[in-house]
């Protein structure tokens, strides 16, 4: 098992590498390169460049530029930002409770409606519910989330009144979790409706396709009745591909809270990579694609180990 | 194991534990309907064993799955007729009465041993739930129980087989915790679909012979369902031959072996010495096939492939009469005894 986890994070490497090769090469190829925000502002001089430039160690070569701020990454050195100087790890790190807040909402949110929606395709296939389902989902995948975002902002925010449009809490009311809890619906609905939507569509193929194997019919000449050849039966092992699933969805998930963030003015990880991508802070935004790369690499590590626990069959290796 | 060893004298005799009518699934495969179960009738005594035989898509698992009530929709609306166990009409029981008895009173074993046991859940789990479920033992119990029943059918090393999960035992081993399953409950009837097709011909001997020797043990009426005579010759005290979805020749198995009376039996039987094992559907010495759901004559169904076809087949499906004592045949023609 650690040797398992150990040999997974090893295979992970080349892949971090990768990234991070992708977005200093993206940096320097940028217009202006990692120095745009200066090149741009008119108050600033080329003498000043030429100094900030030695100072950020821009003056070096490409390579050893990388080498550097790669041996910083690792040992946990993101650097700090061009506005405020501060540690961009820090900076990340700060916005991080607010993104899994929401991702986790909406995650939870998806997974229990999706799941059930899915069962109960899966249980009267093609009933009018089932029809209605499919059709709800390939609507809920086939427009982008801004849309919807947008539409329930209208809606709900502005035409109804119900609920706030934006933000984290009220002004002054910082810290009450009623007020959190409010401004956490409408973003958290939007980002579940995609995931909803998939996981609907998945577990509903999922939970069909073991309802047709052998072992069911088993359970059924056994006397299990239905719940608990549903619960006990198909559920575990259905299971298996759903989690396989969300491994695979969290950069969809990453990108999704990236957009809804942005819209709702949530205070997240989303919300500080574009406000990065504005401001061309190259350091904050290198450092949020490393952090992104490493919490997919997690969380697939943890879907398998959680597949592993589930089927016996798969072997940690 | 010899006949006599075979025959509890009282075997056979009484009123029947289960009592099958006219039992028909047709099945409308537009334009035509397949008549898959076309109207069997059967009686299956406490303790005995009754073969079910037939080439295969005769007819059979359909026939094992009315029984159990097992059918999955569309088929579950269409099955017709009587099942009567114990005084109680199978067909009209409503779903979560008849799950009661699932396991517990009518048991079944199925063809495919590598699939038909759930990979995630350990073997002895499996045995115990339907001892919890049926029996209301506790966990506890019910694993001691399901442990006890892995030794009943000769599993090595009960304690780590309960434990471990059906991926790592052999086709033979998963076939044996599969009857342990069905038997946990002492049922008073287990069929048993093809339960040693799917097994090396060493192991089948070695199943075959442990459902003898449960039935001595337990009582249990046994359903033998299978392609394969030889399997019967071995363990069965009747023998139902079954042809397009009806049963053509029922006798004792003594009886069927001697003196079998329909042409198809024979057929089967002339082609039993020649093979260790009859490859399912192809019969060498009975030319042809069985009719499809289209070209089904109004007469006799194995009338195209029979050789002593006589110009009344064609007419009347024959109906079984009986011929000698507990020996009915369906056959316009039949041979002699
Ligand atoms: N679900 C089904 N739908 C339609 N036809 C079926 C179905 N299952 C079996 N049949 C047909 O019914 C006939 C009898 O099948 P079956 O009982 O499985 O035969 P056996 O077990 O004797 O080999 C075959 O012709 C088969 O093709
Ligand atoms: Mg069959």
């Amino acid at each position: 098992m650690i040797g398992f986890v150990g040999w997974r994070l090893l295979q992970a490497v080349p892949l971090l590498i990768g990234v991070s090769l992708i977005g200093f090469g993206l940096m320097h190829l940028a217009p202006g390169g990692p120095l745009a925000v200066y090149t741009l502002n008119p108050t600033i001089q080329v003498q000043d460049i030429e100094r900030i430039k030695v100072i950020f160690g821009l003056d070096q070569p490409i390579h050893v530029q990388y080498v550097k701020w790669a041996t910083g990454m690792v040992s946990g050195h993101w650097g700090y930002t061009f506005f405020g100087g501060r540690p961009v790890l820090e900076v990340i790190l700060e916005r991080l409770p607010a993104t899994l807040l929401l991702m986790g909402s909406a995650l939870s949110v998806a997974i229990i409606l999706g799941l059930s929606i899915g069962v109960l395709g899966a249980v009267k296939r093609y009933s009018v519910f089932d029809v209605l389902a499919t059709t709800g989902a390939l609507f809920a995948l086939s427009f982008p989330t801004f849309w919807f975002g947008l539409m329930a902002i209208f809606v709900f925010a502005i035409e109804l009144r119900w609920l706030p449009s934006g933000g984290m809490w009220e002004l002054g009311e910082e810290g009450s979790i009623l007020s959190l809890i409010r401004h956490l619906v409408l973003p958290t609905m939007v980002l579940a409706l995609v995931i909803t939507a998939t996981w609907s569509r998945y577990s509903r193929s999922a939970f069909l396709e073991v309802m047709q194997q052998d072992f069911m019919r088993t359970a059924r000449a056994k006397g299990e009745p239905p719940a608990a050849r549903l619960l006990r039966h198909a559920l575990p092992n259905a299971a298996k591909p759903l989690i396989a699933l969300l491994g695979v969805e969290l950069p969809f998930l990453f990108s999704g809270a990236l957009v809804t963030e942005t819209i709702f003015g949530w205070p997240g990880m989303g919300r500080l990579f574009v406000d990065a991508l504005n401001m061309k802070e190259y350091p904050v935004l290198m450092g949020l694609m490393m952090f992104t790369g490493i919490f997919v690499v997690v969380g697939n590590l943890l879907a398998d180990i959680a597949i592993a626990a589930i089927d016996p069959r798969v072997r940690l290796r | 194991m010899s006949a006599a060893a075979r025959v509890p004298d009282e075997a056979g005799t009484g009123a029947p534990l289960l009592s099958v009518r006219d039992l028909a699934l047709h099945i409308p495969v537009p334009p035509h309907v397949l008549r898959a179960v076309d109207g069997i009738s059967f009686d299956l005594r406490r303790g005995e064993t009754l073969g079910l035989v037939g080439e295969s898509g005769s007819g059979k698992t359909l026939t094992a799955l009315m029984l159990m009530r097992l059918l999955e929709p569309p088929l579950d609306a269409l099955p017709r007729g009587q099942v009567v166990l114990d005084g109680i009409d199978l067909m009209t029981l409503d779903e979560a009465r008849m799950s009661a008895l699932r396991g517990r009173t009518v048991s079944m074993v199925f063809q495919e041993p590598m699939t038909s046991l759930n990979p995630i859940m350990t073997v002895g789990r499996q045995i115990a739930e339907p001892l919890v479920r049926h029996l209301g033992l506790s966990p506890r119990q019910a694993a001691a129980r399901a442990e006890a029943m892995l030794r009943l059918v000769h599993i090595p090393d009960p304690q780590r087989v309960a434990g471990a999960y059906p991926h790592l035992l052999s086709g033979g081993m998963r076939q044996r915790a599969m009857i342990a399953i069905a038997l946990a409950c002492r049922p008073a009837v287990l069929v048993a679909d093809e339960p040693t097709t799917a097994l090396d011909v060493t192991v089948q001997a070695q199943i075959l012979e442990l459902l003898g020797e449960l039935q001595r043990e337990m009582g249990s009426a046994i359903l033998l369902i299978t392609h394969d005579l030889a399997v019967i010759a071995e363990t069965a005290h009747r023998v139902a031959v079954m042809y397009a979805g009806r049963i053509v020749e029922e006798a004792p198995v003594a009886s069927l072996f001697a003196a079998p009376r329909h042409p198809y039996t024979r057929g089967l039987l002339a082609s039993i010495p020649r093979i260790e094992r009859v490859p399912a559907a192809t019969l060498p010495e009975i030319p042809g096939m069985v009719p499809g759901p289209g070209d089904r004559p109004a007469g006799c169904a194995f009338m195209a492939r029979c050789m002593r076809a006589i110009s009344g087949c064609a007419a009347e499906a024959p109906p079984l009469a009986e011929l000698g004592p507990g020996h009915r045949v369906a056959c316009w023609n039949p041979a002699d005894g």
